[in-house]
């Protein structure tokens, strides 16, 4: 067993704790892994760039951002904070746990793709959700704004990765199916799909909890205790 | 027909686009960066085809690229973007335009819906519509194609500020667009290059004999460790299942195969939401939501990460041995 290809995993984490610019650190870490295997430079170089171009679909992202930067430019955020200052019995919670259920089931149909973080999170439910924020705690901070973002991004994480493995016709399922498949292990879809709803269940329960504490959290922020109390 | 090639030709010509207006600007190493960065997404078709047919010099070509980004970007400075429109104006026109604003952002989200679920029925004169490989993808390109035309006529803007925008919020994301593609061939590469069988044999050395819980809590930490290594569960999946799953959890003490694949992939799920690896899920939407600490969005989930790995380690081990 070659153990020294492990060196370029020791760069990654390297790199990241010590917070170099992360891209020449990945690039650093993939040649190190590679000439340490043994590989030829070209051949190296070759896979380098295969692999890079053949996984372009990470970019698609880009092709949102023109639309958006206009809405934005024309007062998108502007008009979904003010519609959500409106909406009476709409909280932060309520929100942000009836989107995680929305893009849960939506991923468990497979439809990952619909939402996302630049199509829904940036235009849409960060900024509601700072406003809805802001209805709780009127002197929000800074940090508090960032904070409330950070959380509707990880609430489109978990709605995403967790209902996605119930739908049985996608990536994950698939992949189970065809490694037992060359071991000899026939399984259906369905039979591996099926095991992944206990999961799914409990990613919404755990989530939503958060979701509440952290609004909980916010409601301490904006009363802090009674000044007026020494005896 | 609708290709997803013609999404790549989108992407460079806006990338390209990009690369003239830093020019233009004198940023040099930016205008280098998207430059390069687009020649490689309109030349990337070529190349694999090229790579098909034997020709290695154009996948050569490709990383050479590949390592000038790397060598670029840290020297590309961040600078604080200077809205277009002032506070007050955009609040002007949200009051004027209402909610015909969210027409357009929502578009996005239906067409792609629309075109994922009827997509493949979609046909003129027998003419399928969209090309069956990445079809959502594909809808999404259209998606984002109507929600401009769309915004601009909302907004009474000409289609041409529309790019500009786009190169703004662009320009905010900076070099970290680029990691997870380079995140996918740093997996590519340590696949190659063995890292996964390593670290599997690493794992088997300080697995006790004996003892079946044991073995699935050693299973189910490698899931989540490895998949924070490398960024994607997919890639830690065949490794720890060759490694311990198999021949340890399967085949020496009987568990069951599909609850074992499902629910330890699904811890790798939670080992995706702790690492800067997972980079389009983690620190892309940290910079599009212009977070000051690139790790905020892992901060805001770990804790969430922790709990369901736990309630699937706890539902795992009661259910795999039956």
């Amino acid at each position: 067993m070659n153990y020294w290809p492990l060196l370029g995993v020791a760069v990654i984490v390297i790199g990241f704790a010590l917070r170099f610019n992360p891209v020449p650190v990945v690039v650093c870490a993939a040649l190190l892994s590679g000439v340490l295997a043994g590989m030829p430079i070209p051949a190296l170089l070759a896979l380098l760039g295969k692999s890079f171009v053949s996984s372009r679909m990470l970019l698609m992202f880009v092709l949102t951002l023109p639309a958006i930067g206009l809405l934005e430019h024309a007062g998108l955020r502007e008009h979904a904070q003010q519609w959500m200052g409106r909406l009476r019995g709409m909280t932060l919670a309520r929100l942000l746990i009836g989107y995680l259920l929305v893009r849960e089931l939506l991923a468990m149909l497979g439809l990952t793709g619909v939402a996302g973080h630049p199509q829904t999170v940036r235009p849409l439910l960060a900024p509601m959700g700072e406003a809805a924020a802001e209805k709780i705690h009127p002197g929000l901070t800074d940090g508090d704004r960032e904070e409330v973002r950070a959380v509707a991004a990880a609430t489109d994480n978990i709605g995403r990765f967790f209902g996605e493995d119930v739908f049985i016709a996608l990536g994950a399922v698939l992949l189970i199916q065809g490694f037992y498949a060359q071991h000899g292990i026939e399984l259906t879809p369905l039979a591996i799909a099926l095991w992944a709803l206990p999961t799914a269940i409990a990613a919404f329960v755990i989530q939503s909890v958060r979701i509440w504490l952290f609004q909980r959290r916010l409601k301490r922020r904006a009363s802090p205790f009674p000044t007026g109390q020494e005896t | 027909m609708l290709r997803i090639e013609y999404a790549y030709w989108l992407i460079a010509a806006f990338l390209l686009y990009t690369s003239w207006r830093k020019a233009r600007e004198r940023q040099v190493y930016c205008a280098a960066f998207w430059g390069l960065l687009g020649l490689l997404f309109a030349t990337g078709d070529a190349v694999l085809a090229a790579q098909q047919a034997g020709h290695e010099l154009p996948a050569q070509l490709a990383g050479c690229a590949v390592i000038a980004l790397a060598l670029i970007a840290p020297r590309m400075r961040r600078k604080a973007h200077p809205e277009t429109a002032s506070a007050s104006a955009r609040l002007a026109s949200a009051l004027r335009l209402g909610h015909k604003l969210f027409v357009p952002a929502l578009m996005i989200p239906l067409v792609t819906l629309v075109v994922a679920l009827i997509g493949e029925h979609l046909s003129i004169g027998g003419y399928a519509l969209f090309a069956k490989p990445q079809m959502t993808l594909t809808g999404l390109m259209l998606a984002c194609v109507i929600a401009l035309v769309a915004a601009a006529r909302v907004a009474h803007a000409p289609l041409l500020q529309g790019l500009s925008e786009g190169h703004r919020l662009l320009d905010a994301i900076g070099w970290a667009a680029l990691l997870p593609l380079l995140l996918a061939a740093l997996g590519q590469v340590f696949t190659q290059s063995g890292v996964g069988a390593a670290i599997a044999a690493l794992a088997g050395m300080i697995l006790p004999e004996g003892n079946a819980f044991l073995c699935l809590l050693v299973f189910s930490l490698g899931m989540v460790l490895f998949t924070v290594i490398m960024g994607n569960a997919f890639a830690a999946f065949p490794v720890m299942m060759a490694g311990i799953g198999l021949p340890l959890l399967v085949q020496r003490y009987g568990a069951n195969p599909a609850i074992l694949g499902s629910m330890g992939m699904l811890c790798g799920y939670c080992g995706t939401l702790l690492t800067p690896m997972a980079a389009d899920y983690n620190l892309v939407p940290a910079a599009l939501l212009e977070l000051r600490n690139p790790y905020g969005v892992i901060r805001a989930q770990a804790w969430s990460a922790a709990g369901i790995f736990i309630a699937t380690f706890v539902a795992m081990s009661l259910l795999v041995f039956r």
